[in-house]
């Protein structure tokens, strides 16, 4: 088997663990909300790598063109596009509002400060 | 002319009105929230009833026939747990009001009731959606929508609970979304009847395996199985009192419909438990919940958060059903669904009372409180009482059966640890009951009782703990024909 | 009015007697009135179940149905119409001898105490009637949960810690052990119905009918089988009218008369016989018997020595059931009979001197005997029916518990009930011994003028208790009397249950 020929998914796993390295190991919560962003880029483009057919065209009705891509996936990932980025919207509001109640965005000091109360 | 569309409308008119939920002032707000509940538990009633006449029913969206467009299916199990939201969410919206104005900045209602409104709409098309990537779009509906709420609690933690909610749901909504896109991968379709039809042939590729273990992982951190139940104590606990009482009978009980819809539905019994040996996980994860949850319970002084870990022991016993893998077992998972739900929502609106009135719910505040507040402690023990499982109560009916599949199993340890859970319950729920009733209240105050109000939609969900508990036609019967259906015998 | 529905009436009197009570709580008099008036009404609802019963008949009714097959049904047969007719009839003597204990005694909360009382009363009532495992189990957990309030009626740490104790251990076995026993019979039977003859015969190996066997004993914690016996000295905090009729009729007997139920009607007598799945039960039981009473000995506290006395008691009862013979089980519903009338004769008399004189301990009761003689001696004609001695109905049991154990031929288990017959004499005479012939302690204590000694106990004044505490106890002595001369009704009654239970009808020497 060509693993070369497979980049797509190196890559797609490479970002995923990165993304997700970062959301379990940082303590700083806008880091966390990065790693996240990471983690489901890297499930967009495993989507959109998948919809892409050897040799096919762009999804537009065209003449003589016979092989067109999957042009569903790019469809599904607009809309995951949409829910991330709703989700980093709420997560980033949240985040405001955390720093406005403890004055820090660092997960562990928050933490002591709810052990202190 | 209209019933043709009830699956689309049920959920597209919360839908609607969530947005016009926040172009209004405090009380209109209430109003369209309560039409979108009462609209969705009519649409619920009526499909039902419909499904149980005419068989599932088939919708469509826009006309575009599946696998083009997006399928809506209603069959035994689906109408069964949106009848459950909807009841829930009717009750909770009722008692929402008076305990919203309490706990919720007055210029804040119309935003509460709009995502109360958009967190319902996720929950019902997660429900009632036969296409696979369309119930990953309603899952982050009622997640986002859900987070929101838990952040509007009055307690700063309310804002890192929900924040590790988020962290935690994402990866868990981007994990199904990747075992949704390999599934893809491998059958080109994404419609849950087409994908139950395909995956046969191609069951024994490494991709459909992976595409198995990401979706299992990721609905369970959705439901809040044992390990992955890390965010869902403090949810529970600093969320609004409606909030918790919403989220604790509808939410992970949607989730466990999802997790029994891919098992059985899209992937079939044979493949998750023979192939995949899902059981073999599963069971020791359920057993463990029920165990270790039950007894982190009864070391926790805020009376929410004993609860929530309750909620976390009483997942393993769906779970445990459902790893059982035999009719009695998924029968007594999709009962225990509904009965659990109605437990602690029972439970959780009596909390939200003596919140509205203490202001608290840590365990010294519970003292004398059963002279102080007699309706109210007294839908709390009843709703105990059916946590522990005694007869007459929907409790009974769900450890009776799920301890009747476990001894078909012929797993007998199993059923006694059931029942050994049901005593710890005991213990937790006593505790609150001594304070109540067997300690004078802190000073002479007097705080009376929660107002009308709240008490009705409490005793409204009291009741059923009770009538559910007799008359089982509904529960058990339907759950029934729900659990053939979902192991393929059949309606 | 049809006989099933009498059945149903008498659940109903007593529930409708609570809500009548709790409605008059405001006028003492008539709530008393109230209270009264149900227990005669429960009393003759039950009575007129007889003629039908002993015609064969068995009057049915069903309440609901949970899931299929497992529903809420009543069936009046013999041995649950005894206990019931026990229960009812007591009930009256009760009420009459609470009236004058509560008010002698000034307690409070006694609206709450006497809808409890009747609660408990309809829940006894339904274990009498159950026409299966799962109403028994029902009304058992009801009869627990409306007896709380009643044991912790004092409302101190005492009554409170007492109450944990009592609620713990009660609810813990049931749902802990009886549960899973009646689940497993479900599983193992297909069926948790009372019938002639038992539901598991044939289906279970003697190895799970053992198992169930002893879940089932030790499930069913009312029975107070060791280990599971300290609620029972625990609920003593309660007020003695409720030690009396719960701790001596209600609540123990319904333990024992669920053990005999389901020995008779799950197992069947033959099965238990064949299969030797009592064999281990009947060792505890032994053992319960023989250790209680000498720990019965030790206790000074009367309350104490009676009820540790009561545990050894009920263990005769299992006794009589895991002899698995058909004199043994006939002596056993003769025991739920006799000592019912004996034990709540010697607690009314307990309450008697706790009311008339304040006091609590044995040694304390020095010639009291002279002041309360009535009291006293009821008191001896109770404790010798409890020990088993003719022309008193405890005699009665007794003899069959005997013969049974002869039947079964353990030889050993009939010098185990003359051991504790004797136990049983020096338990509970020394107090009658003390009440009569030693001197009062204060005539021997203080200066008296030289004669005034023998004086004072020639005119000490008779100082009893209320007639309404004193009027209950003598006609429960009586009773212990009367129940010597009918013991041959309860036989009659019993009969037919244990034959249609074993083959080998033995009961006909």
């Amino acid at each position: 088997m060509n693993l070369l020929g497979l980049y797509n998914y190196w890559i797609v796993i490479v970002l995923m663990m990165v993304g997700f390295y970062l959301v379990i190991a940082r303590s700083n919560l806008l880091r966390k909300v990065i790693g996240l962003n990471i983690f489901q880029t890297s499930v967009f483009l495993l989507f959109i790598s998948i919809g892409k057919i050897s040799g096919g065209s762009a999804p537009i009705l065209k003449d003589g063109v016979e092989i067109y891509s999957n042009p569903l996936p790019h469809v599904l990932i607009l809309t995951a596009i949409v829910v991330g980025v709703a989700t980093t919207a709420l997560a980033l509001a949240l985040i405001v509002r955390i720093r406005e109640a403890y004055a820090t965005v660092d997960e562990d000091e928050i933490h002591v400060q709810d052990e202190e109360a | 002319m209209i019933e043709a569309h009830l699956p689309v409308l049920q959920v597209v008119v919360p839908l609607i009105l969530a947005p016009a939920c926040v172009l209004c002032k405090d009380v209109p707000a209430w109003l369209m929230a309560l039409l979108g509940s009462a609209w969705s538990l009519l649409c619920a009633a009526l499909l039902l009833a419909a499904v149980l006449h005419h068989g599932p029913l088939d919708y469509a969206i826009g006309g575009w026939p599946p696998p083009w467009g997006i399928a809506y299916r209603i069959d035994t199990v689906n109408a069964f747990v949106l009848l459950l939201v909807s009841v829930i969410a009717t009750a909770v919206v009722i008692y929402a009001r008076r305990s919203v104005a309490s706990e919720i900045a007055a210029g804040q209602h119309s935003l509460f009731y709009s995502a109360y409104l958009l967190c319902l709409t996720g929950l019902l098309g997660i429900t009632a959606t036969g296409d696979a990537f369309n119930l990953f779009v309603f899952l982050e509906i009622s997640s986002l929508s859900s987070y929101a709420l838990i952040a509007m609690g009055s307690d700063r933690r309310a804002l890192t609970a929900s924040f590790q909610y988020l962290i935690m749901g994402t990866i868990g909504a981007t994990f199904i979304l990747i075992g949704v896109g390999l599934s893809y991968m491998m059958t080109g379709t994404l419609n849950m009847a087409d994908l139950a039809a395909r995956i046969p042939t191609v069951s024994d590729t490494t991709t459909m395996r992976a595409a198995f273990a990401f979706l299992t992982v990721g609905i369970s951190l959705k439901i809040a199985l044992l390990p992955l139940h890390l965010w869902l104590p403090n949810a529970y606990a600093y969320a609004p009192s409606v909030v918790t009482a919403l989220l604790a009978a509808t939410a992970t009980k949607v989730a466990v419909y999802v997790l029994l819809r891919f098992l059985f539905t899209v992937f079939g019994a044979s493949f998750s438990f023979a192939t995949m040996n899902l059981d073999i996980v599963l069971v020791p994860l359920s057993l463990a919940a029920i165990a270790a949850a039950s007894l982190v319970a009864i070391f926790q002084s805020n009376v929410k958060r004993m609860l929530a870990y309750s909620s976390v022991a009483q997942i393993g016993y769906m779970t445990l059903g459902i790893s059982l893998s035999n009719v009695t077992g998924l029968t007594a998972t999709i009962v225990h669904l509904f009965n659990h739900a109605l437990m602690k929502g029972a439970l959780f609106l009596a909390l939200g009372c003596v919140m509205y009135r203490i202001g608290s719910v840590h365990i010294t505040q519970f003292a004398g409180l059963g002279r102080e507040m007699p309706w109210t402690m007294a839908a709390f023990v009843a709703g105990g009482l059916s946590l522990i499982g005694v007869p007459l109560t929907v409790g009974f009916i769900s450890k009776w059966l799920l301890i009747l599949a476990a001894l078909e199993n012929g797993w007998w340890p199993v059923a006694v640890l059931i029942v050994a859970a049901s005593l710890l319950a005991v213990v937790y729920v006593w505790r609150v009951v001594e304070q109540a009733y067997f300690k004078p209240p802190p000073g002479e105050a007097t705080r009376g009782e929660a107002p009308l109000s709240l008490l009705l939609p409490t005793w409204a969900l009291v009741a059923a703990n009770v009538y559910f508990g007799l008359d089982t036609s509904l529960t058990a019967d339907v759950a029934g024909i729900a659990a053939r259906e979902l192991l393929g015998g059949g309606p | 009015m049809s006989t099933p529905l009498l059945a149903g009436l008498g659940i109903l009197i007593p529930l409708l007697g609570a809500l009548g009570v709790a409605l008059t709580g405001r006028r003492p008099d008539l709530r008393e009135a109230v209270s009264l008036a149900a227990a005669t009404a429960m009393a003759f609802t039950v009575a007129a179940l007889f003629p039908e019963v002993l015609a064969g008949g068995r009057p049915q009714l069903q309440l609901l149905e949970l899931l299929p097959g497992l529903s809420l049904t009543l069936i009046v047969e013999p041995l649950g119409l005894l206990f019931a007719m026990i229960a009812s009839a007591l009930w009256i003597l009760t009420t009459v001898y609470s009236i004058g204990y509560m008010r002698g005694n000034n307690e409070a909360h006694q609206t709450r105490f006497y809808v409890c009382f009747a609660v408990a009363l309809a829940a006894t009532c339904g274990i009498a009637f159950a026409g299966n495992l799962l109403t028994l189990f029902v009304f058992y957990e009801a009869l627990t949960l409306t007896t709380y309030p009643l044991v912790t009626h004092k409302g101190d740490a005492d009554a409170r810690a007492g109450g944990r104790l009592y609620l713990g251990i009660l609810l813990g076995t049931s749902i802990g052990i009886l549960l899973v026993a009646i689940i497993a019979t479900w599983a193992v039977a297909g069926s948790i119905e009372f019938r002639d003859g038992g539901i598991l015969a044939g289906r279970a190996d003697p190895f799970v009918a053992s198992l169930l066997f002893a879940l089932y004993m030790f499930g069913i914690g009312k029975a107070a089988l060791m280990p599971f016996h300290r609620w029972l000295p625990a609920a003593m905090v309660a007020p003695t009218p409720v030690s009396a009729l719960l701790h001596a009729v209600a609540v123990v007997k319904a333990g024992v008369f669920a053990v005999l139920k389901i020995t008779i009607y799950v197992f069947g007598i033959d099965f238990l016989d064949a299969t030797g799945a009592s064999d281990f039960i009947m060792w505890v039981a032994a053992f319960t018997l023989l250790a209680a009473s000498v720990v019965a000995l030790r206790k000074d506290n009367l309350k104490a020595r009676l009820a540790y006395s009561t545990v050894s008691q009920l263990a005769y009862v299992v006794l009589g059931a895991t002899l698995a013979t058909a004199m043994g089980v006939m002596g056993g519903s003769l025991q739920i009979a006799m000592h019912a009338v004996g034990k709540i004769t010697l607690f009314f008399c307990a309450g008697a001197i706790y009311t008339a004189a304040r006091k609590t301990e044995i040694s304390t009761m020095d010639g009291l005997g002279r002041v309360m003689p009535f009291t006293f001696t009821a008191f001896l004609i109770a404790s010798l029916s409890i020990i088993g001695l003719p022309p008193l109905g405890g005699a009665w049991s007794k003899w069959y518990l005997m013969v049974g154990a002869a039947d079964a031929g353990e030889t050993l288990m009939i010098g185990v009930l003359m051991l504790s017959s004797l136990l049983n004499v020096a338990y509970l005479l020394p107090l009658p011994a003390r009440g009569f012939f030693r001197p009062p302690p204060e005539a021997a204590g203080e200066s008296m003028p030289p004669g005034a000694e023998t004086s004072a106990i020639r005119t000490a004044r008779i100082r009893e208790a209320p007639l309404a505490c004193v009027g209950p106890l003598c006609i429960t002595a009586l009773g212990c009397l009367l129940m010597f001369f009918y013991g041959d009704a309860v036989f009659t009654l019993m009969a037919p249950v244990i034959e249609a239970s074993t083959f080998t009808a033995r009961l006909t020497p």
